[in-house]
């Protein structure tokens, strides 16, 4: 597959992953404290177990969710390494025309005016 | 003792030898760290630093233990905050694992201590290093170039 529609695949992925709210809330209870066990996070939120467990899943194959063994116990961390794709994409590109357009739009009235 | 820690991963199209050469080649990892490079020999008991564009050493240490191209845990030690120098020595742990026709890199970053300033500190600059490093990787450029100046 060419690189760029294997990168779109990944897309596709993140923002599922992302398009729930019961998903972003499990990232933002990883943020505040992270590496978490599935009891632990089940403490914070007002889902079943099994809710939990399926949004982690989907957390997970998006790359936002790593987690680590500790013996027997599963533990969550946030991974905000495809946030920064995405910030990267979809973000930080169309922000650099439009500071420079202010600035642009900063100097002109500030010109005009004295 | 409380621990704080965080755990990143990023999965690159490409072979564990390349990915390997692109985290120990102080040259290469320029690219991608913008502007900063790690200089060592790579290999169990020698020692580690990270120096800055400017030839400042930033963060020294050693390397614990090295097994190209699959491991490497580093003694990391912070040099130029002084609060952070405080709280002692991290350890840095990367994971190359074969993932499909990708490799599957893990970063681990613990230190004795929570909370920490230098886990806050290091946590906030690995994402845009570790995409950035992606990018250069698969497609032969960093997306990050324009968008942080070198400084």
């Amino acid at each position: 597959m060419p690189i760029i529609r294997r990168i779109d695949a990944d897309s596709d992925l993140l923002f599922k992953a992302l398009a729930d709210p019961g998903r972003r809330k499990l990232l933002d209870v990883l943020h505040a404290h992270d590496g978490q066990t599935l009891n632990e996070l089940c403490t914070h939120l007002d889902m079943t177990r099994q809710g939990v467990t399926q949004h982690l899943n989907l957390l997970e194959q998006a790359n936002l969710v790593a987690v680590e063994w500790r013996g027997r116990e599963k533990l969550h961390f946030l991974n905000p390494v495809p946030l920064q794709q995405l910030y990267e994409r979809w973000i930080a590109k169309f922000e650099k025309p439009r500071l420079k357009a202010i600035a642009d739009l900063k100097g002109k009235l500030e010109k005009s005016d004295g | 003792m409380a621990r704080s820690k965080f755990v990143y991963v990023t999965y690159i199209r490409t072979t564990p030898e390349k990915l390997w050469s692109a985290l120990t080649d102080g040259e290469f990892m320029k690219q991608y760290w913008f502007g900063t490079q790690c200089i060592s020999q790579w290999k169990a008991g020698s020692e580690w630093r990270m120096v800055y564009p400017d030839g400042k050493v930033s963060d020294d240490g050693e390397i614990i233990e090295a097994d190209p191209p699959r491991r490497l845990v580093i003694r990391w030690v912070h040099r130029t905050r002084p609060e952070l120098t405080a709280e002692g020595a991290s350890q840095c742990t990367m994971e190359l694992e074969p993932f499909s026709s990708a490799v599957k890199l893990t970063i681990t970053h613990t230190i004795e201590q929570d909370p920490s300033k230098f886990i806050e500190a290091v946590s906030g600059g690995w994402p845009k290093i570790l995409s950035n490093l992606k990018s250069l990787l698969e497609t032969g450029s960093t997306a990050l170039g324009e968008v942080y100046p070198k400084g």
